[in-house]
């Protein structure tokens, strides 16, 4: 797919048009939904009215996204559209404004094409937990996409969009970016809005970007990066002129390893591609260092106590009151609240909100909440002391490539370890990227992972670059739209 | 410590869901091992170590973020209604609060 700079140009200059383009896109969208179930919705109508705006725009020139096409992942709000968060408590309820990051988008001249599958509020790894049933991965589709934001990740996979929008929480940016083949951004925590994304963990969301290559996600992180009135976590801090900053040099930055992040548990073919992708940085110029992070063993057990004690209190606002599912022949308003929860959650929702009911619960409190604030600390104290030494860290993004469906969906815990290595960056708010980096035997892609200090996109963002300029992938999923 | 049905039910009472006894069997064991899993954390000294409340960088911590106190455009009745499952007469209509 042509990158966005080529495609803004192209329709800036008359080449060709944001219709055709947005039309190109949804013809895609539609085409291949039968076998992907990447999108929830496709808003053919009002995407073609815009794009038709857009080419009548006088001041077309001056948008930095004039026409280009974008999926925004179903939990994020775009008026006009269903916001479901893939789930049935919400189902085709309609959002009275749109999230921050679609009214920087739609400033740009950037046009939403449609509303991506989603793990039920954000939760899972492999999107099987969506209401409206689970998104095929185009690189094999007897495998998930991973999750949470597997539609968005599809979707750009699949050649249906150039970028996508999804949210990250544990790693349902950066974990279906692996799966998938592509690259996925998950922003410091404050860099980007969080207003108008359905809260699932408040101190651990943050909107990320899905794109094929690093400089498109640039692109994107500049228009949506920045403080928000309507967010009181974005932060006071200046955003970069990200696309300036990828120059290829990456020569005597340095790069932390740690082997113990290398070890049990990690598949054979992905620690090869790690490696590779290890020398590969050397052959760049790039220094590497051992580091050290002694807590990160305990990074899931934490994440999970916090996590669900979060989304407990979260979708406690889903009670069929003000929007969404409403129970039918509940006699009072508690068995209301009660059996409209239980036909509209699905069991994952209900799992976690019952295990965070649970560690907030008076008596358990201080044993397990308070306990995981505390190793949270902790965990933010080795990656401090971590980028004393080095730029940022390279991971795994995931233990394995793409899993079968069916495969981890009756056991909760395994399905949680395949966040090992991203959940890390949300609890210690520091920014993450994944990068494509060689299939396996089975065609299969693999996502090596880079870890920065707080603000450190530009340079998460200018690795990522060198290595895939250095190291192209040329193979394409058996579903593609071309 | 192992999650019992019964405690399995009494969480459900608190946080608002009428899950069916085969959500019961299925649940009990599966947050049993959940809650299992994340008491390793018991292992680990952290006596002198402050909790961290809230995911915000210092950058953040040191963002102002309060606004001048000033009426600003809201919503507005008729659209915050809009998706209600039972609006009525510019309410919320909901079933009996006392039984």
């Amino acid at each position: 797919m042509e990158s966005l700079a080529n495609l803004r140009t192209g329709i800036v200059r008359g080449e060709t048009t944001a219709r055709k383009t947005i039309e190109t896109a949804l013809d895609s969208a539609e085409r291949l939904n039968d076998e992907l179930n990447a999108f929830l919705q496709i808003a053919r109508e009002g995407a073609v009215k815009r794009a038709t705006e857009i080419d009548q725009s006088a001041g077309k020139a001056t948008l930095s996204l004039a026409g280009v096409p974008i999926a925004i992942k179903d939990n994020i709000c775009v008026t006009g559209m269903q916001t479901s968060c893939g789930s049935r408590i919400l189902g085709r309820y309609h959002p009275p404004y749109n999230a921050t990051v679609i009214e920087r988008l739609l400033a740009t001249g950037a046009t939403v094409i449609g509303k991506t599958n989603c793990d039920e509020f954000a939760m899972g790894s492999s999107n099987e937990n969506s209401a409206f049933g689970p998104v095929k991965n185009p690189w094999d589709t007897s495998r998930v996409p991973g999750g949470s934001s597997g539609g968005s990740a599809a979707a750009v996979a699949a050649g249906i969009v150039p970028v996508a929008l999804g949210s990250d929480t544990g790693g349902s940016v950066r974990q279906p970016a692996a799966l998938c083949g592509v690259v996925g951004l998950k922003p410091t925590y404050g860099r980007v809005s969080r207003y108008g994304l359905v809260a699932f963990g408040s101190s651990l969301d943050q909107v990320g970007v899905f794109a094929t290559n690093a400089s498109d996600a640039a692109l994107i992180l500049q228009v949506i990066a920045g403080r928000d009135p309507h967010d009181a976590t974005t932060a006071d801090v200046p955003v970069p002129d990200y696309p300036a900053m990828l120059d290829g040099d990456v020569k005597g930055m340095r790069l932390g390893v740690s082997d113990a992040l290398l070890g049990k548990g990690l598949d054979d073919e992905v620690r090869s591609a790690i490696k590779n992708a290890i020398n590969a940085y050397k052959d760049l110029g790039a220094e590497i260092v051992d580091v050290d992070l002694p807590h990160a063993q305990y990074a899931i057990a934490v994440y999970y106590i916090i996590a669900t004690a979060e989304a407990s209190s979260n979708l406690a606002r889903f009670d069929g009151v003000r929007y969404g599912f409403r129970a039918e022949d509940a006699p009072a308003l508690r068995d209301m609240y009660r059996k409209t929860r239980d036909e509209g959650f699905g069991p994952e929702v209900k799992r976690r909100i019952m295990l965070g009911t649970y560690v907030l619960s008076a008596g358990y409190y201080d044993a397990y909440y308070l306990k995981a604030q505390k190793v949270r600390t902790l965990l933010r104290q080795d990656f401090a002391k971590a980028f004393e030494r080095c730029d940022a860290i390279l991971t795994p993004t995931t233990p394995t490539p793409a899993f079968k469906f069916g495969e981890k969906v009756d056991d909760p815990l395994a399905m949680y370890l395949n966040d090992i290595y991203t959940v890390t960056a949300n609890l210690a708010g520091v920014p993450g990227i994944s990068v494509p980096c060689g299939l396996s035997a089975e065609g299969l892609p693999i996502g090596l992972q880079l870890l920065g200090p707080h603000w450190s996109e530009a340079n998460l963002l200018k690795l990522a670059h060198a290595y895939q300029t250095a190291n192209p992938i040329s193979e394409r999923p058996p579903v593609f739209a071309d | 410590m192992p999650i019992t049905e019964s405690d399995i039910e009494k969480i459900a009472l608190l946080a608002h869901l009428d899950i069916t006894e085969a959500e019961r069997k299925m649940f009990a064991p599966q947050i049993s091992e959940i809650v299992a899993y994340v008491e390793q954390l018991n292992a680990i000294d952290t006596s002198a170590v402050q909790p961290a409340l809230g995911g915000l960088t210092p950058e953040g911590e040191q963002t102002e973020s309060s606004r001048p106190d000033e009426v600003q455009p809201s919503l507005g009745q008729k659209l915050a209604l809009d998706q209600a499952p039972d609006g009525a007469s510019g309410h919320f209509r909901v079933p009996k609060v006392l039984g």
